[in-house]
């Protein structure tokens, strides 16, 4: 019984160890100065020094490939979480064999891989004659984040009392009342993770961006760190930027799930 | 006129192919407690649905007040509904769900407040205002989606089944309820149910509906000791529905026995359909009361009465409610009331339909070709084709059969059970058998070549 015990947690000790050890080198390693990868010189905090001081190579570039970053992320994901919600409730309400089409036809862009999709959207502009940059890149974030947050908005409908809607007309609600003070309330936690969810994948998506951008020179991080990476080593004080993402975005899961929990505690 | 706070004219409405509601008319009076009665996909929902705003008509006018309320949306008529699952908000508590209309129409806060706590007190939920609506029980959300709904003192409330989810005990005491929130506040209740006890119980005024038509309107004494067709009389109560022979006026047969009846006008030796109340049915030891005898065939304890089958004389199973039990195997004699015999004119005497001669010995009707004797009509003749009911053989397989359908309706009566089958082409073919059927069963349909019977179709000009 012990030794099954002790199988069983040694298996996951090493599971979390290879999924996390990526993330844990590169924190590590954002604590030293050393230029090239895995070697350690001793702890200094120079590079995040140089991070926020802009005393490193290119640093407006950088910066600027940040900003564009968060920028996209929050139109697209904002477009995307209306796009989707409304979207949700057409398809929710359409009946049988047109239901599930539907819900077919929104599984696939998920399914396909980013980089047919970046292509394909590439040739779509490039047919249309719309000049690439800024906009054909957030166009394009709205595209395949829209699924996600129709996949997140969904299960909250099927939960909803099919009158709620209806009742709230009733009581002489319009139907954009009964829109924003009904179903848009019962709605939003599916809207919420359908938002954040398409704020991480838009965050981090490289191929779409990559066929999209243009050459006009616009930079996300992903792409900035593709071309940073490709122009002789990685730019050290990337590592301690990382390690600073990382922990965001645990941050803002943690919060996420003490929030539910405690919905759910209150419930 | 003037009194009538809704009146539905020709109102009509199909989904797709269905007709839902056929050709509807109702008056429904100030300040009354209508009920729409009526198996499940009856289309009284519907019919209510219609009234709320939340579905068109197809052809009809809904008049509210005397006014035609077809172009008004839902959140402008001065109506409100309970819904069958509530439908409370789940985000807003109690004093928020019910104080949602009144915000809507910017009612000042100090009315909300005083209105929203007396409607409170009404359904007696006064120290629940606080609560998360999701926390309540069903007949708690159920108190709180009628206080939402009356809060906002509407012309007429709109129930849709609005007990099917309490248990027993509870809709019992939610009915008593309901009857006296009614008779408080005076509003027009127009009350949606599958339950005959429930639309007894409340009701001033019962709307029988099956397969979209109005069956019969009338007061809850009314539909029970007159109902107008055997439906009804199915459907409302527990009944002896029995085949009869109106003799003369006064003067009524069935079960192979006459008897004296009150009623008059059907004529000389016809067709009727005759229904006995269990509890009408009485027993005596006086022969000279007896009207006939039978056999006690079963006898169950049911709480305040006793039910028993018997089987008479002349071979129908009735049954009789009683305050006494008669032990099983023992001979009884019986008599009926005249008063309680409650005699209807037959819907239908035979099945009838329009067909066309296919070839020399076919006919086709019904959607499919059946063999048949066809002399003395033409390839292409149209013809009217009659079936009895006893005659149409049902089969459990589709081997042998014509053409096939589905049992939709079952009416035991007293010797044998009349069945209406939907075919495959839609229609109905109604069936005289002996054999058990249930509802929804796929039956086989057959008829013998010499058990149809053709007829030339007269056209006006001929």
């Amino acid at each position: 019984m012990n030794t099954k015990k002790f199988f069983a947690k040694l298996y996951i000790w090493i599971v979390l160890i290879v999924l996390y050890a990526p993330i844990l080198f590169i924190a590590v390693f954002s604590f030293t100065e050393a230029k090239s990868l895995g070697n350690w010189t001793g702890f200094s905090m120079n590079l995040y020094k140089n991070l926020f001081t802009g005393s490193m190579q290119n640093s407006s570039g950088l910066i600027s490939a940040v900003e564009n970053t968060l920028l996209i992320a929050l139109i697209a994901s904002v477009v995307a979480t209306l796009l989707g919600t409304v979207a949700a409730i057409g398809i929710f309400n359409l009946k049988g064999r047109k239901k599930n089409v539907m819900n077919f036809l929104n599984n696939i862009p998920m399914i396909n891989p980013d980089i047919i999709t970046g292509v394909s959207l590439f040739l779509l502009f490039v047919f249309l004659h719309i000049s690439q940059g800024y906009t054909t890149v957030v166009l394009a974030h709205i595209t395949f984040c829209t699924p996600y947050v129709v996949l997140n908005v969904m299960p909250k409908l099927s939960q909803l009392n099919p009158n709620i809607y209806e009742a709230a007309l009733d009581l002489g609600a319009t139907p954009m009342q009964a829109l924003r003070k009904v179903l848009v309330p019962a709605l939003r936690p599916g809207m919420i993770s359908g938002f954040i969810l398409s704020f991480t994948m838009s965050l981090d998506d490289f191929a779409v961006t990559f066929f999209t951008r243009g050459t006009i020179g616009l930079d996300t991080l992903s792409t900035y760190i593709y071309a940073d990476a490709r122009k002789g080593g990685l730019t050290p004080e990337l590592k301690p930027l990382m390690t600073i993402l990382f922990l965001l975005i645990l941050v803002v899961l943690l919060v996420i799930n003490i929030r539910q929990s405690k919905v759910s505690n209150k419930k | 006129m003037k009194d009538y706070i809704i009146d539905i004219q020709h109102l009509s409405k199909s989904f797709g192919d269905k007709k839902v509601l056929d050709d509807i008319n109702l008056y429904v009076r100030r300040g009354e407690f209508i009920t729409l009665l009526g198996p499940s996909g009856c289309g009284k929902t519907t019919l209510l649905r219609m009234i709320a705003g939340f579905l068109k008509p197809d052809e009809g006018n809904i008049f509210l007040d005397g006014k035609d309320i077809a172009g008004v949306p839902p959140h402008e008529r001065p109506l409100n509904t309970v819904f069958q699952r509530y439908a409370l908000f789940p985000h807003l508590d109690v004093y928020d769900n019910i104080a949602f209309g009144l915000k809507l129409k910017n009612t000042p806060e100090d009315e909300i407040d005083k209105r929203v706590r007396r409607v409170l007190k009404l359904v007696a939920m006064s120290d629940y205002e606080d609560r998360d609506v999701e926390t309540l029980s069903g007949g708690q959300q159920q108190r709180i989606a009628i206080a939402r709904a009356i809060v906002n003192q509407p012309k007429v409330l709109l129930l849709d089944e609005p007990l099917a989810a309490l248990d027993l005990k509870m809709r019992k005491d939610m009915q008593i309820e309901l009857k006296e929130m009614h008779r408080k506040l005076g509003i027009t209740f127009i009350y949606v149910t599958h339950d005959q006890e429930e639309a007894l119980t409340l009701s001033d005024t019962i709307v029988v509906i099956n397969e979209g038509k109005i069956q019969q309107i009338g007061t809850p004494t009314d539909i029970y000791n007159e109902p107008v067709n055997a439906f009804v009389a199915d459907f409302i109560g527990e009944s002896n529905i029995l085949k009869g022979r109106m003799m003369r006026d006064r003067r009524v047969a069935f079960i192979k026995h006459e008897f004296d009846c009150v009623d008059e006008g059907f004529g000389e030796d016809v067709r009727v359909d005759v229904v006995v109340r269990p509890e009408d049915i009485y027993f005596t030891t006086d022969p000279a009361k007896c009207q006939f005898t039978a056999k006690v065939n079963s006898c169950t304890f049911k709480g305040v009465h006793y039910e028993m089958f018997v089987d008479t004389d002349t071979g129908y199973e009735l049954m009789i409610q009683d305050y006494d039990p008669y032990p099983v195997g023992s001979e009884v004699m019986l008599y009926i009331d005249p008063d309680d015999i409650q005699v209807m004119k037959k819907e239908r005497t035979e099945n009838k339909y329009s067909g066309k001669v296919t070839s020399e010995g076919t006919v086709e009707f019904l959607g499919a070709e059946f063999e048949c004797n066809t002399e003395g009509f033409e390839v292409g003749d149209d013809v009217t084709v009659k079936i009895r009911f006893e005659k149409v053989d049902l089969l459990d397989h589709e081997d042998e059969a014509i053409t096939t359908g589905h049992v939709e309706f079952i009416l035991y009566m007293g010797n044998h059970y009349h069945l209406t089958i939907r075919t495959e082409s839609g229609e109905k073919i109604w069936v005289d058998t002996n054999d058990i059927w249930d509802k929804n069963d796929f039956v086989g349909i057959k008829i013998l070549p010499k058990d149809i019977c053709l007829e030339k179709v007269v056209t006006a000009n001929e």
